[in-house]
């Protein structure tokens, strides 16, 4: 079985091949370049790219894969969440493909993707606790089964990702910030105490408004007084703190759940203190944890190909006529 | 007619973004002016829980948009940090100010072309770590409620 995945929720174009669970191609045209210079990502160039280059990439991954439109069975694409005049364009050409060649449509929740990006390295185990970070979610979802998905926590304000992005911003680093802050963290020290959101509090739930407040104001503080500072030390400090309050929710859920298995995924888990440091907290507990390969992490075609392949299995197809749905909840995942 | 307001603490930042939605009209457009940081979605947070809406209000930036109902209104939450006037594509412009619809907007000069002249305007200024003045402008006289 062949399926064409595609993905245009957020600032990546990306089209991908699946047959019969390997990845034949995986193209991602990411827009990054074109929105470092408006400090985030811009809904209107976004569409107008995602328009510019679908075709090429859908092109390309054929190709790639040796394949021709003939040989789909399916098309998957992204319908949320994210934005919606960039999901349109994916959902748009899916539906022109599997017009013209009779062959079913299957929606995809861009988080389920997130999640089955897991099983490029291995198959999922259950129950599971996938903790989902990235600049637009953060959230702990607890999966007992097969496409079984309970949010336990989801961020009450920002998403961790933003909050990296607003506090390179404070601090004069480049966007997108996960990678500078992350980089800038190992040369610098821990020496600003910034309490840990909701610490000790019983929930699941994450906070990062009040952690990029605290940030912000430790640096309008030190420039007002004109003391000298390391930025580093500042990307540290928070670091530790945004990075450990993923880590003390997930502790809780493991506990309370008795959870064997954790998967770990969206564009911060390419993050390399999250990396490490949730391996060395989970290893303690013998709990198995699950990261994907560093190039799925971010948004890309091959995990929406790859839920397809299991949406497929229970037959979740779409009509023609399905919209985007840019809050599209994961446990909504049949309804569309 | 104006009127200025100190809080201390994000509580109090919530509590008086309940009040004003509980003093405004159904159709006005509300402009939340302020630094990163300042307090914005913090308003925006207490002003839905005014309007009775149990859902967790998140910070639209990623998504621009994000929509709450709360049974008898609905609230439209834009974020136009990114949208550097781009936004008639996404029309925003169809959704704003109907009868049935409260409509906050973070960053509205990003976006000035869809705010209406009779939007209030809530500008909320750091004046101490959590220490926030709070000006809130507008037509209605009710704000002289707060």
């Amino acid at each position: 079985m062949v399926i064409l995945g595609i993905e245009t929720s957020c600032d990546e174009t990306s089209a991908a091949i699946i047959k019969d669970g390997v990845l034949l191609s995986n193209i991602v045209s990411s827009q990054i370049e074109e929105h470092v210079k408006f400090g985030g990502v811009v809904p209107e160039v976004a569409s107008r790219l995602h328009a510019e280059n679908i075709t090429l990439v859908i092109r390309k991954a054929l190709e790639e894969a040796k394949v021709t439109l003939d040989d789909l069975d399916a098309v998957a694409v992204t319908r949320g969440p994210g934005l919606v005049g960039a999901l349109h364009v994916g959902i748009q050409a899916a539906k022109t493909i599997c017009m013209l060649y009779n062959i079913p449509l299957i929606p995809v929740n861009h988080l389920i993707g997130h999640i089955y990006a897991n099983e490029f390295v291995k198959p999922l185990e259950y129950p599971l606790l996938a903790v989902i970070v990235s600049g637009g979610h953060s959230e702990l979802v607890l999966m007992k089964e097969e496409l079984d998905f309970q949010v336990l926590g989801q961020t009450r304000d920002d998403a961790i990702g933003e909050s990296y992005d607003k506090v390179a911003r404070v601090l004069g680093l480049p966007y997108p910030g996960g990678v500078p802050i992350d980089q800038n963290a190992k040369e610098g020290e821990h020496i600003y105490k910034f309490p840990t959101p909701l610490h000790g509090e019983n929930t699941y739930d994450l906070s990062y408004s009040g952690l990029k407040t605290n940030v912000i104001n430790l640096v309008n503080t030190l420039q007002m007084k004109g003391e000298p500072y390391k930025m580093q030390d500042i990307c540290r400090s928070f670091q530790d703190v945004a990075v450990g309050q993923v880590i003390e929710r997930t502790l809780k859920a493991v506990n309370d759940f008795d959870i064997k298995n954790v998967v770990v995924c969206g564009g911060v888990s390419a993050n390399s203190y999250l990396r490490s440091k949730m391996k060395e907290e989970l290893d303690k507990l013998g709990v198995n944890l699950m990261i994907p390969p560093i190039w799925s992490c971010t948004d890309n075609a091959a995990m929406i190909a790859k839920a397809g392949e299991v949406l497929y299995k229970h037959k979740l197809f779409a009509p023609l006529t399905i919209s985007p749905d840019p809050n599209w909840r994961v446990e909504d995942y049949k309804s569309f | 007619m104006k009127k200025t307001l100190i809080t201390l603490n994000e509580q109090e930042t919530m509590d008086y973004g309940a009040k004003l939605a509980n003093l405004l009209e159904p159709g006005t457009v509300v402009c939340l002016i302020g630094e990163l940081g300042a307090g914005k979605t913090t308003f925006a947070k207490g002003f839905a829980k005014g309007l009775g809406i149990t859902d967790t209000v998140t910070s639209p930036t990623f998504n621009i948009m994000k929509i709450y109902d709360s049974g008898s209104h609905m609230l439209i939450h834009i974020d136009a940090y990114r949208l550097v006037d781009q936004n008639f594509e996404l029309g925003l412009d169809e959704l704003i100010g109907e009868d049935d619809t409260f409509t906050l907007i973070e960053w509205p000069e990003f976006v000035s072309d869809l705010v209406p002249f009779d939007a209030v305007t809530v500008e909320i200024k750091v004046i101490g770590e959590d220490k926030r003045q709070i000006d809130v402008k507008g037509f209605s006289d009710n704000i002289g409620l707060l």
